[in-house]
């Protein structure tokens, strides 16, 4: 049993962080299509046109990975997860199938037709197939974060005597108040994400001092979106996520931070390391008070520390659960700063003046891809102990009878597939990057 | 409310296997009848429009079939996990071996992809019969052993992939057994002839006249395996009358497939190109129809005598999640009609090479 639902997390946790590389990419790219198309339309300028195919050409990578690594993530809520399927589907069964109805049809339909059907379409229906793609993605996005918050922080449910939970109200499932900050905290960092991707590429093309006129249009997108994003992850989406996490999970905010023991005016930590065996942070430098303040405005607020709470609800990673949250508001931060320095380089027109500012938006492409997935395990370790927070333990949820040697062998089966799809990947985008904008090379 | 929820599904799992039938149909013709690039590229044309929206169905049902019937939903996906989870691998294969071949201009990289594409069709057809095979077949629900369940859930069951034997007759069948294999070489059977109608509807040429000729051997190879899955399922089950003899009107569904059988044979000579896909579809529905009417309301029959039959209503969810369901259902499924009408009016007639998506 212990092998088994280590290998079940293993698993998911291993597929799931191999296709959130791709939505991050494409949800936020299928906006910024969306806007070059537009300024297209507005203005008649074929630049704009062939950067939007550029992109396309990318986004239809990605969005192709996107769909096959994603199949095996509705799989697995009843191959490997049966007994928490069976008791939560009357619940997340909606929202997983609304995503099935409402946004696969919608992005499955249009997307071949804005790939290969713009002479067919004509310029209105070409852009509205574009349009219609940006929506199915992000809708897609909304439903699982949907899902993911009612198993955050359950609402609209009754618990009936066999343990199943039922719902009760679709609304509530709905209004749920993790859902909203969650969703625009989510696709805020996937356009982090898009911008750092389309920053770097105009860096490298003006770093090779290539396709000039599409360098500077990717950069000054880039900078634009990323100035707009980077900040919105920190506020107001991240902040409001974290008072979420504040009144609900208060015991995961302590875990998260790193904080031990009660305190008021409870300091920020920057740096330090959890020291489990001695319950304390070793080498420590933090802000005093600044934690009591983000979180309660009041520089004297109490916050409480993990000493207050059983530790059987504790996050069962702890240190995990620390390193993830803070490699992702670090990064956040060093990416507001980049974004800033950006923009005031792009209005003194000195971008390409100053070359190692574009060799840093070059190198920083994988960060923000780093910077997303540490957030996300922040949110699913600081889930632990639990499937359904404080309702459904994660052990309960397993299917009862796929043996560990079983799901050992489908987890390596996924390993090996999905590393050398990944390098197969690596090759087509690199190719489409080299050959550049311009290119006349055949679309698919 | 069972009921209802119960039809959406069969109704959206038909359609996944009527649309994305011809897709995985042109895998399979590429693999063995498309000789020259020529004749492959015609394939890929018949189906890339529209493939990608034909595989939502499957999706689509998947969630239809949690969120309705989530008991069952845990049951059969942990029970064939090492089936599901290979055809999840195919499945990887298949997409983007449509998706890449293309993509770098180079024999070393096209042909592998190619390959993958028309072998992952061919086992993807093969496996989603052998599974429908082993559904009517029925599993050892809660897997009883000396009759005692091993789980502590009802549902549970875990079905290896094959016994030593290879008999549906063995104490615990595999999921690959003589029967289920038959089951599922008429799948691919039927899908081939299905395919090749729908490239036969939506290309010209050559090629066209090639395929028209190779409908003769497939359709009695077809023939045969059904015979003897027919055989085999009357064999292995006392055949459940119950719903034909209550509803007499029924025996429609097995007549209709059996006429739309034959039409299958002779559209051939027809030049009416969409008289041989048409048949071939009334044929999937009827016969799937068929089969699907003699388990009802039994959806996975259990072979043990101690854990009852999974029916559509003991796994079904709660009645204010079903009421609530059908409105965003049909709201939901409005829309995919007008996306769908819409795809196919824009990619209406016959597709020639400025459609291609190469």
């Amino acid at each position: 049993m212990e092998d088994a639902l280590l290998y079940d997390r293993l698993q998911f946790a291993f597929t799931i962080t191999y296709h959130y590389l791709f939505p991050q990419l494409t949800m936020g790219l299928s906006l910024i299509i969306v806007i070059f198309k537009g300024l297209h339309l507005k203005t008649n300028k074929e630049l704009y046109n062939k950067a939007a195919k550029f992109w396309a050409k990318i986004f239809a990578v990605n969005f192709g990975m996107g769909v096959v690594t994603g199949i095996p993530m509705e799989f697995q809520f009843g191959t490997n997860w049966a007994q928490f399927s069976e008791l939560t589907g009357n619940i997340i069964g909606q929202t997983l199938a609304m995503e099935g109805m409402f946004s696969f049809f919608l992005e499955s339909s249009f997307l071949g037709l804005f790939l290969f059907g713009e002479k067919l379409l004509g310029k209105k229906l070409h852009f509205l197939a574009a349009f219609l793609v940006f929506l199915g993605s992000w809708a897609s996005g909304y439903l699982i974060i949907a899902t993911h918050s009612w198993m955050q922080n359950p609402v609209g449910y009754e618990i009936l005597a066999n343990g199943k939970f039922v719902l009760n109200n679709f609304t509530d499932l709905f209004g749920n108040p993790w859902l909203l900050p969650s969703f625009f905290h989510n696709q805020m960092a996937s356009l982090v994400t898009t911008s750092f991707v389309i920053g770097g590429t105009g860096a490298y093309y003006l770093l090779n001092h290539k396709h000039k006129e599409y360098a500077h249009l990717f950069l000054k997108t880039a900078i634009i979106t990323g100035l707009i994003s980077t900040l919105s992850v920190a506020f107001p989406t991240g902040d409001l996520l974290a008072k979420q996490v504040a009144t609900k999970q208060p015991v995961t905010l302590a875990a998260m931070e790193g904080l031990f023991e009660s305190e008021e005016g409870a300091p920020l930590v920057l740096i330090g390391q959890p020291n489990m065996n001695e319950k304390r942070l070793d080498n420590k430098i933090e802000v005093p008070k600044a934690l009591s303040f983000l979180t309660y405005q009041r520089w004297n607020a109490e916050i409480k520390g993990l000493n207050e709470f059983p530790e059987e609800i504790w996050p069962t990673n702890i240190p995990g659960l620390y390193y993830s949250y803070h490699i992702m508001v670090g990064l956040g931060t060093v990416f507001i700063g980049i974004m800033i320095l950006g923009i005031w380089f792009l209005w003194k027109k000195k971008l390409e003046k100053y070359r190692w500012f574009l060799w840093i938006l070059l190198f920083a492409i994988p960060f923000p891809y780093i910077a997303n997935t540490a957030g996300w395990y922040t949110s699913e370790l600081g889930r632990q102990p639990y499937l359904v927070y404080g309702l459904l333990k994660t052990v309960d949820g397993i299917s009862e009878s796929v043996s560990a040697g079983n799901t050992l062998f489908t987890l390596l089966g996924f390993i090996g597939l999905y590393l050398v799809l990944g390098f197969i990947m690596l090759i087509l985008v690199g190719k489409m990057v080299y050959n550049g904008p311009e290119s006349k090379l055949k679309t698919h | 409310m069972e009921l209802t929820w119960y039809i959406i599904l069969c109704f959206m799992l038909v359609m996944y296997i009527v649309l994305d039938g011809f897709d995985f149909g042109a895998g399979i013709i590429h693999l063995f009848f498309a000789k020259t690039e020529e004749e492959k590229k015609q394939v890929m044309r018949a189906i890339g429009p529209f493939w990608d929206g034909n595989e939502v169905w499957l999706i689509a049902a998947g969630g239809v079939l949690f969120a309705a019937f989530p008991t069952l939903y845990a049951s059969a996906f942990s029970g064939f996990y090492l089936p599901l989870i290979m055809i999840l691998w195919f499945f990887i294969f298949r997409a983007l071996g449509i998706e890449f071949t293309y993509l770098i201009n180079h024999e070393l990289w096209i042909k592998p992809w190619q390959k993958g594409f028309g072998i992952s069709s061919l086992l993807l057809s093969l496996f989603f019969g052998v599974a429908f095979g082993n559904i009517i077949r029925g599993v050892n629900l809660g897997g009883v052993e000396d009759g005692l369940t091993q789980f502590n859930n009802h549902y549970s069951f875990f079905t290896p992939l094959w016994d030593e034997s290879f008999s549906p007759f063995a104490e615990r069948p595999g999921v690959i057994d003589w029967f289920t294999i038959t089951i599922g070489l008429v799948a691919v059977l039927t899908l081939t002839i299905h395919g090749a109608y729908w490239i036969i509807l939506k290309t010209e040429g050559d090629f066209v006249e090639k395929l028209k000729s190779k409908i003769l051997p497939l359709w009695i190879v077809l023939v045969i395996c059904i015979t003897i899955s027919l055989i085999a399922f009357v064999a292995l089950k006392s055949f459940n009358h119950e719903i034909f003899s209550q509803h007499p009107s029924m025996y429609l569904l097995p007549f209709i497939a059996f006429l739309s059988l034959l039409g299958m044979l002779f559209a051939k000579n027809s030049n009416k190109t969409w008289l041989g896909f048409t048949s071939s579809t009334i044929f999937i529905i009827s016969g799937i129809g068929s089969a699907v009417a003699s388990l009802f309301p039994v959806i996975i029959p259990s072979t043990n005598s101690i854990v009852d039959h999974l029916t559509i209503y003991n796994t079904s969810a709660e009645t204010y999640g079903l009421e609530v369901g059908i409105i965003w259902w049909v709201i939901a499924f409005a829309l995919v009609l007008v996306y769908f009408i819409f795809v196919h009016t824009v990619y209406k007639g016959k597709l020639t090479e400025k459609h291609d998506h190469h």
